[in-house]
């Protein structure tokens, strides 16, 4: 089992010296309140998103694109009170990737902060303040390692100033080393917390001036040694979630909501539940004009002394419901709506060649549909939102990914100004993209609001959660090509359809957006000279909205399970198939595809790079023994997948017993996702990937019935757990060359690939070709 | 009013003797430590130890609790098994969100005390009752083994 965390730099426990554990803050917390912020804020912030900062002639990219761009001003993020504890503000939400500890361990590394005195405070919803908070994309160190770095890098060479004014003598004869300003001439020193004072009246360096740290200088950085920030208090049940808010006097809040997207209450008898132990209150709550966007559903909420006596109450409610227009969305019939449309043809999106012509010519041809259900990200803390309004302040308490938008959509709920909405952001229990939608944080105010400001707490139940997501979306993709005598492909024809994201924001929008169609679909990177790209029609029924690593799933799945059953077509390895198809190593200028997003990255600084696919294909291959020989049962199975600018390629090795029962011995993948910042949570978040890519693959589901989900709770909902885990995975990160290339993603990549590697797994274990998910129990024999 | 032991104190609980110990805790007690994830014993986020066993706090009504020792998260250090296992979630960098990683300590800790060395079988046995969204499931396995393994305090 040690090898699957093989990991040489880090946590190893017989290398205490390399774990610094961050573990004595809440004394720094206690010693912080007395004495105060000395380097303080209240600056106008920097931001990096106007019109001078652009970097870039043909357009905006990256961090620059984004709404609020990016800040780098220290006095936002750094603060230095005189005992020497360094507060660092974190501004992005930390849901699991991390984000807490790598983010303000890059702020201390270019500031020579001892990791050991600092703090992470975490910023409330304030984009003009911070830059972007939307906690999604894969990016918040593809965005902020630079302006992080150059806070450091600020707030260090401010100190490092007020160090020689104090000695007279020129800051070039002085440098800034764990926590304290040197005079090597003298053998002077000055503590940071001596020197903040001072410092914090200095002006802020130009940046363009900032010496940051060559790569042999990091501290932090690249090296993978620091624990979790918030792991003391995760193992002692401190850690405050955004369901473990308490207010004083707070009430508690559940909500029945239309169990149809659409729905609305006709009438209900709240008599029963008012009657109830704790109940307090009964109110309705509006249902809201499609398009749904963020807005909440409506229903009636039940406000009690306690969540279980309202989750009591909901349950005496007498609700009569209008299902609307998708009452009748039914999973199994919409199934074969998608396999229709995808057998006619539909909007051309790209067009290489003549496809027609070449599939007419082949010497063989193949057909397959690939079919991926709705999944919901089901985060083990369901959604839940604390709002307390006083005086016309509205104050809100949230897991969110949003902070932002939630401030935005409350102010505009509570028709309040939005410097009277602060929105604080609690650490997440899981988000994997349903907290970046803050419905939830808008029903949480309007009942503070319907109980005359009193705070109140709502909690989604899982029922709750799993009903009323913002789901993943389902689809068929459908493709065809022919090969030659020699067995290369000449002809590659792929219908994808599946009901948009755009949907839930937009009336009639039927086709994917550029950024789902760029999810993997468009910008297949094959050699092949005639390929066309159709898009036909697809319907929404319900809300649509974003999973972990989004379309890139069904893209994957169907893309990199079509490849290896090709090369079977062929009788090729499907390792050396899939090498051919990518073609020699070159840099494509992803427009050239018709791939006009990029994941909002620049095409000249992110290409595709064919010859980085290609490089953690082999990688991937090599580390697992590509061909190794297998018990009876087993197989290897690869897929690739490049996604939020990052590479990747896994290897599922599988298991399959006589009864049909699949077990998962081994997982290899290889990523190459750009310089490493903290190489130990890019390892966990790979880990985590799989198993999460393992889970969807293997079980799966949200199906819909007479429009309404009929998954209920994890006993229908499955998810993959411990015994049915991967016993082992081995993750290898390629070296980025250098560490001013550009950052990947990390947090999104891993998944896409692991549905197809597994089912090419288990074609190689037992000859069965899995096309529909979830695998359940396909491979039983009965 | 109910009387329950929590965490080795006597502690009154003024709420109807069906509620769950789990909204005890959390909105009662305002021991949150002990997480909500399903409500139906599915997924193990809510677990705690009575009498020294694994038990859903949501599933489990106070009064079936009345006069047994009861111990959540928040007091699992003071146990020296408890301890090592929290230790083992450290070093490990085990949690991602963290927010199971109540539970699956409470289960990895009951396990440990029951059998202080525990195969790769008695370690699904025993967890796989509580969910990690996250899939931090090798690593568990990891710490459970580590914690196993180690014969003195780490600090």
């Amino acid at each position: 089992m040690k090898k699957s965390l093989d990991n040489p730099t880090i946590l190893s426990p017989d290398d205490a010296g390399l774990y610094i554990a961050n573990i004595s803050r809440r004394a720094f917390i206690k010693n912080f309140a007395l004495t105060g912020f000395v380097l303080a804020a209240g600056f106008p912030s920097l931001s990096g998103a106007d019109e001078t900062a652009a970097p870039s002639e043909k357009g905006k990219y990256g961090a620059d694109a984004m709404p609020h761009g990016w800040v780098d001003n220290p006095l936002v993020f750094v603060a230095i009170a005189e005992d020497g504890t360094v507060t660092i503000v974190c501004h992005r939400s930390e849901m699991g990737q991390g984000v807490r500890t790598s983010l303000p361990m890059v702020v201390a590394d270019e500031l020579e902060a001892n990791w050991l005195h600092v703090r992470v405070e975490q910023a409330t919803g304030d984009e003009s303040r911070y830059g972007n908070q939307d906690t999604d994309g894969s990016r918040s160190m593809r965005h902020f390692f630079m302006p992080m770095r150059r806070v450091g890098a600020a707030a260090r060479s401010m100190l490092e100033s007020a160090a020689a004014a104090q000695w007279q003598v020129p800051v070039q004869e002085v440098r800034a080393e764990l926590h304290q300003v040197l005079h090597p001439a003298t053998g002077r020193t000055l503590g940071y917390g001596q020197l903040a004072k001072v410092a914090a009246k200095l002006p802020v360096p130009d940046r363009e001036t900032l010496r940051l740290k060559k790569p042999a200088e990091f501290r932090y950085i690249s090296k993978g040694r620091l624990g979790i920030y918030d792991g003391q208090d995760i193992v002692t049940g401190q850690a405050q979630y955004g369901i473990d808010t308490r207010l004083d006097d707070m009430l508690y809040a559940v909500v029945a909501r239309p169990p149809v997207f659409g729905g609305k209450v006709l009438s209900y008898d709240a008599k029963d539940a008012l009657k109830l132990p704790g109940v307090v209150k009964v109110v309705e709550l509006p249902s809201s004009p499609l398009p749904a966007g963020f807005n909440p559903l409506g229903g009636i909420a039940v406000i009690a002394r306690n969540t279980w006596a309202a989750i009591q109450g909901r349950k005496a409610l007498k609700i009569e419901w209008n299902n609307g227009p998708h009452g009748t969305y039914d999973s199994l019939m919409y199934k074969a709506e998608l396999e229709a449309a995808a057998r006619k043809p539909g909007k051309v999106v790209r067009n290489e060649g003549d496809v027609d012509a070449a599939l007419q010519g082949a010497v063989k041809r193949l057909e397959a549909e690939y079919y991926a259900p709705h999944l919901a990200q089901a985060p083990m803390e369901p959604p839940a939102a604390t709002a307390r309004i006083v005086k016309g302040k509205c104050e809100i308490w949230t897991c969110t990914q949003a902070p932002q938008a939630s401030r935005d959509s409350v102010a505009k709920w509570l028709k309040l100004p939005e410097d009277d909405v602060t929105v604080h952001v609690t650490l997440l229990g899981g988000g994997f993209g349903r907290k970046s939608i803050p419905d939830y944080v808008i029903e949480a105010a309007l009942l503070s609001q319907a109980m005359n400001g009193k705070p109140v707490k709502l909690t989604w139940t899982r029922e709750d959660d799993l009903h009323h997501s913002y789901f993943h979306t389902v689809s068929v993709e459908r493709l065809e090509a022919g090969l030659d005598a020699q067995g290369k492909p000449v002809a590659w024809l792929h219908r994808t359809v599946a009901p948009t994201i755009s949907s839930t924001f937009g009336p009639d929008s039927k086709h994917q957006m550029p950024i789902e169609l760029g999810m993997g679909v468009i910008n297949a990177p094959f050699a092949i000279a005639n390929l066309r790209i159709e898009n036909p029609e697809a319907e929404a029924h319900t809300r649509i909205g974003w999973f972990r690593s989004v379309s890139n799933i069904p893209h994957a799945f169907a893309i990199q399970s079509f490849v290896a059953e090709l090369a079977a077509t062929a009788g090729r390895d499907p390792k050396d198939f899939l090498l051919e198809l990518i073609g020699p190593p070159q840099r494509i200028d992803p427009s050239t595809l018709g791939d006009s997003w990029n994941y909002g990255e620049s095409p000249e600084a992110y290409p595709l790079d064919t010859g980085r696919l290609r490089r953690v294909i082999e990688t991937v291959a090599r580390e697992t023994g590509w061909g190794r020989t297998l018990p009876k049962g087993g197989g290897l199975g690869l897929a690739a997948h490049y996604s939020f600018v990052t590479y990747v390629a896994v290897v599922v090795e599988v298991a399959v017993n006589g009864d049909g029962e699949l077990s998962i011995p081994r997982i290899d993948v290889a990523v190459d996702c750009g310089p490493q910042v903290n190489p130990e949570r890019i390892r966990s978040q790979i880990e985590g990937a799989c198993i999460m890519g393992i889970s969807l693959a293997t079980l799966g589901e949200i199906s819909f019935k007479e429009g309404a989900v009929v998954q209920d709770n994890f006993h229908a909902y499955q998810l993959t757990r411990m015994d049915d885990a991967p016993r082992e995975i081995r993750v290898h990160l390629l070296p980025a060359t250098e560490f001013d290339a550009p950052l990947g993603g990390v947090g999104e990549p891993g998944v896409p690939p692991i549905a197809p590697a597994l089912c090419n797994a288990i074609f190689a274990a037992t000859g069965q070709r899995i096309r529909q998910l979830p695998i359940r129990d396909q491979l039983r024999k009965a | 009013m109910i009387t329950l032991n929590i965490n080795g104190k006597p502690r009154q609980i003024d709420l109807p003797t069906d509620t769950p110990l789990l909204w005890a805790l959390r909105d009662y007690l305002g021991l949150t430590g002990t997480k909500f994830g399903c409500g139906m014993a599915l997924c193990g986020a809510c677990t705690v130890h009575l009498d020294g066993e694994p038990a859903r706090a949501c599933v489990t009504p106070i009064s079936a609790a009345v006069g047994k020792k009861i111990v959540t998260i928040e007091a699992i250090g003071q146990d020296a098994t408890g301890q090592k296992v929290q230790d083992a979630w450290l070093t490990l960098s085990v949690p991602q969100c963290g927010y199971c990683q109540s539970g699956q300590i409470m289960a990895a800790t009951a396990l440990l005390k029951q059998n202080p060395k525990p195969s790769d079988a008695d370690i699904d046995k025993a967890m796989s009752g509580n969910i990690c969204r996250c899939g931090t499931y090798p690593r568990i396995r990891a710490a459970i083994k580590q914690a196993a393994g180690s014969t003195e305090r780490k600090s």
